[in-house]
């Protein structure tokens, strides 16, 4: 066993690990922490295959950004936990029942030999100059940039979706105009008006 | 090393309908709310510029450009255009009853014409990443339209349950694309068809990823058994919005199906055709027997459906010509059936009332004789009684599935249509033999009237002569494959 190996197997542990902690710890706040952990070690293995950009990706998106806004949300969020766990003992035997099946259908493929390492070979190690980040940004407007660009679009489509779904006009809110404000005149907001100065006692 | 430019000219109706979409969100901000008019003129304008695009490039080559990653070919075209007049038809037709629910918004038109543009790719994807990306904003744009009635809870409730479902759905296709992918190394669909033929990859990894990603499909297509969300989101979406995840992404799935399942893994027939027929026999007898317990129109229809991608199912199953040209004559039929019935649906409702119940259909000859018999022809010809369409397209697919040897296919699929014969009949006597529950006249739009009609006739001459749609099918299938 080499030192790739051996890293290997840690990061494979640790990933494994911490993606059953993801779905098994109560507290929603430990379960967002673990998946980042899932996601760094995760990172980890790319590395391994030399896929540096897409791991550095996946730290910096993934972990920098979207986790950090899902945790603000959690922690937001009032959660009644135990409302989420209702029924699950109650429909767990169902539920496990078809659980097992599908672990032992798709064990049964996996552990033939269809993905044996003599199946599916390691790929070849590349040379020390080659530089994915470079290879994918050659591709990515040229080649791929049909996809790119519609993958645009689907950024679009979600702004429009967002704003639709949740602007709202109230009538009743407090904002201020200021340049209403400032460009307001006496006649707006004052009334004289003329009354006898005493009045006649009846 | 060197990069040329593509080809842009069989892209031009695609980069047309994107940069109008933007024009027409910009349009609308300025028109404001007053003028929402000239936002739905220049949608329709918008499409028409489309048809023409599209009709001017049309010719019988095929054409890849973007790198193999788009494909023009006669399918695409015809199927385009067929969703473009999908699209301005279901405009005309929900115009006033969504400005009656206050949801005539800018962002009703855009993302319509994002979902057409969805549709669009996915018509013309030759490519695993721009299938599934077009599916994507297809789905996004329907999953907000869907909930764009923000104030009501069934709509709420709906969208959610469709965006789950929806998710977990492309979550199963990529990983079967994914399974395909490790396989046989490409994700062009050409080079996945050429490394199965040649024997290239492993049989037991492209079955497993075949499973998933036609588990996916059967998501979309809404067939049994994974068809939970149809019911709930056709029942809870506002009528407009039901008549268009109906009708126009009926015929970008059936693209789908024909450029994954035919085009990619057509290799893999003798692996899919026996996941499709548990598919089509399940979604038949789902669809039909369900259907009959049904109170609310739209719930029943969406069961309809369901038994109706059974059908549509059924002409991928013999895997030649003859049944993916008849499994595009039944879609594109089904289309314009599907198109009427929502539409009148849509016409029984007024503002402040939802025609959601089948009683509502109760005595309607009395109110109003010409939209009873139109919606007695739709019945007639969802239900498959000659010499409706309808009849001509399920005895196409019917035909084509004897000819491939399945005999017990085709009876068991006639005594799922007569079961469900049951319901659409029991609709034509609510109309002719029972007394009204209410006397209101039936007040519509001069173009609705004209259309509504139009598309009744048209299911009427279609069945009577069916060889000029039937020959387009045939010509859009043999010049694509």
């Amino acid at each position: 066993m080499n030192f790739q190996d051996i890293i290997f197997y840690f990061f494979s542990a640790v990933l494994i690990a911490s993606a059953l902690g993801v779905i098994t710890v109560r507290n929603p706040v430990y379960s967002a922490l673990l998946l980042v952990l899932a996601f760094v070690t995760c990172a980890g293995l790319w590395l391994l295959l030399e896929a540096e950009f897409l791991a550095i990706t996946l730290v910096l998106v993934y972990v920098g950004a979207v986790m950090v806004l899902f945790l603000f949300v959690v922690m937001m969020l009032d959660i009644n936990l135990d409302k989420l766990r209702e029924g699950f003992w109650k429909w767990f035997p169902l539920g496990g029942v078809v659980a097992l099946v599908m672990v032992v259908e798709i064990a049964m493929i996996m552990f033939g030999n269809h993905f044996s390492l003599e199946e599916m070979p390691a790929p070849e190690p590349k040379a020390a100059d080659y530089s994915n980040t470079k290879e994918l940004g050659r591709v990515l407007y040229t080649e791929y940039v049909y996809a790119f660009e519609l993958a645009a679009v689907l950024l679009l489509v979600a702004m429009v979706a967002a704003i639709a779904l949740t602007l709202r006009q109230r009538e009743d809110k407090k904002s201020l105009d200021i340049a209403k404000q400032v460009s307001v005149k006496k006649e707006d907001r004052l009334r004289i008006v003329s009354m006898p100065a005493d009045k006649k006692n009846s | 090393m060197n990069f040329l430019p593509p080809d842009f000219t069989p892209a031009y109706s695609e980069i047309f309908i994107l940069v109008m979409v933007c024009v027409v969100m910009l349009v609308d901000l300025a028109a404001g709310e007053a003028r929402r008019y000239i936002t739905y003129l220049l949608t329709q304008a918008t499409l028409l510029g489309c048809a023409f695009l599209t009709f001017v490039s049309f010719s019988a080559e095929t054409t890849f450009t973007f790198s193999g990653m788009f494909v023009d070919d006669a399918m695409a075209d015809i199927l385009k255009i067929m969703v473009y007049a999908t699209v301005s038809a279901v405009l005309i037709y929900s115009y006033t009853y969504v400005r009656e629910r206050g949801i005539l918004t800018g962002e009703f038109f855009c993302l319509i014409l994002f979902a057409t543009l969805g549709m669009m790719v996915m018509i013309s994807a030759s490519h695993f990443l721009t299938l599934y990306i077009g599916l994507e904003l297809l789905s996004l744009s329907l999953y907000a339209l869907v909930a764009l009635r923000r104030d009501s809870i069934v709509a709420t409730e709906a969208a959610m349950k469709f965006f789950v479902l929806g998710a977990l759905a492309s979550g199963f296709l990529l990983y079967g694309m994914s399974m395909v992918y490790g396989a046989t190394g490409s994700l062009h669909i050409a080079n996945v068809s050429e490394a199965i033929k040649d024997g290239v990859g492993n049989h037991e990894v492209l079955v497993i990823g075949l499973v998933f990603i036609v588990a996916g499909l059967s998501f979309k297509l809404s067939a049994a058994p994974f068809h939970m969300w149809a019911p709930d989101v056709y029942e809870g979406a506002p009528t407009a919005i039901t008549l268009f995840i109906g009708s126009a992404p009926k015929l970008a799935a059936f693209a789908f199906v024909m450029r994954l399942l035919v085009e990619g893994l057509g290799e893999m027939v003798t692996d899919w055709q026996g996941m499709l027929i548990i598919l089509a026999v399940m979604s038949m007898a789902v669809g039909n027997i369900a259907a009959i317990a049904q109170t609310n129109i739209k719930r029943m229809l969406a069961y309809s459906t369901i038994s109706h991608m059974g059908f549509l199912i059924l002409g991928f199953i013999s895997a030649d010509w003859n049944g993916y040209s008849s499994a595009l004559f039944y879609v594109i039929t089904y289309v314009l059936m599907t198109l009427g019935i929502f539409a009148m649906v849509m016409m029984l409702s007024r503002s402040g009332f939802e025609a959601e119940n089948i009683s509502d259909f109760k005595g309607l000859s009395k109110r109003n004789p010409w939209y009873a018999f139109i919606t007695l022809l739709l019945m007639f010809s969802l239900a498959g009684i000659p010499p409706m369409v309808g009849f001509y397209a399920k005895l196409a697919v019917l035909q084509a599935v004897v000819n491939a040897g399945f005999i017990w296919l085709a009876v068991a699929a006639v005594i799922f249509s007569l079961i469900g014969a049951f319901y659409y009949l029991r609709i034509v006597k609510f109309m002719y033999f029972d007394a009204p529950e209410k006397e209101e006249p039936i007040t519509v739009n001069s173009d609705v009237k004209v259309l509504i009609s139009v598309n009744g006739i048209a299911v009427l001459i279609l069945g009577i002569f069916p060889q000029s749609l039937m020959g387009l099918s045939l010509y859009a299938i043999q010049n694509s494959m």
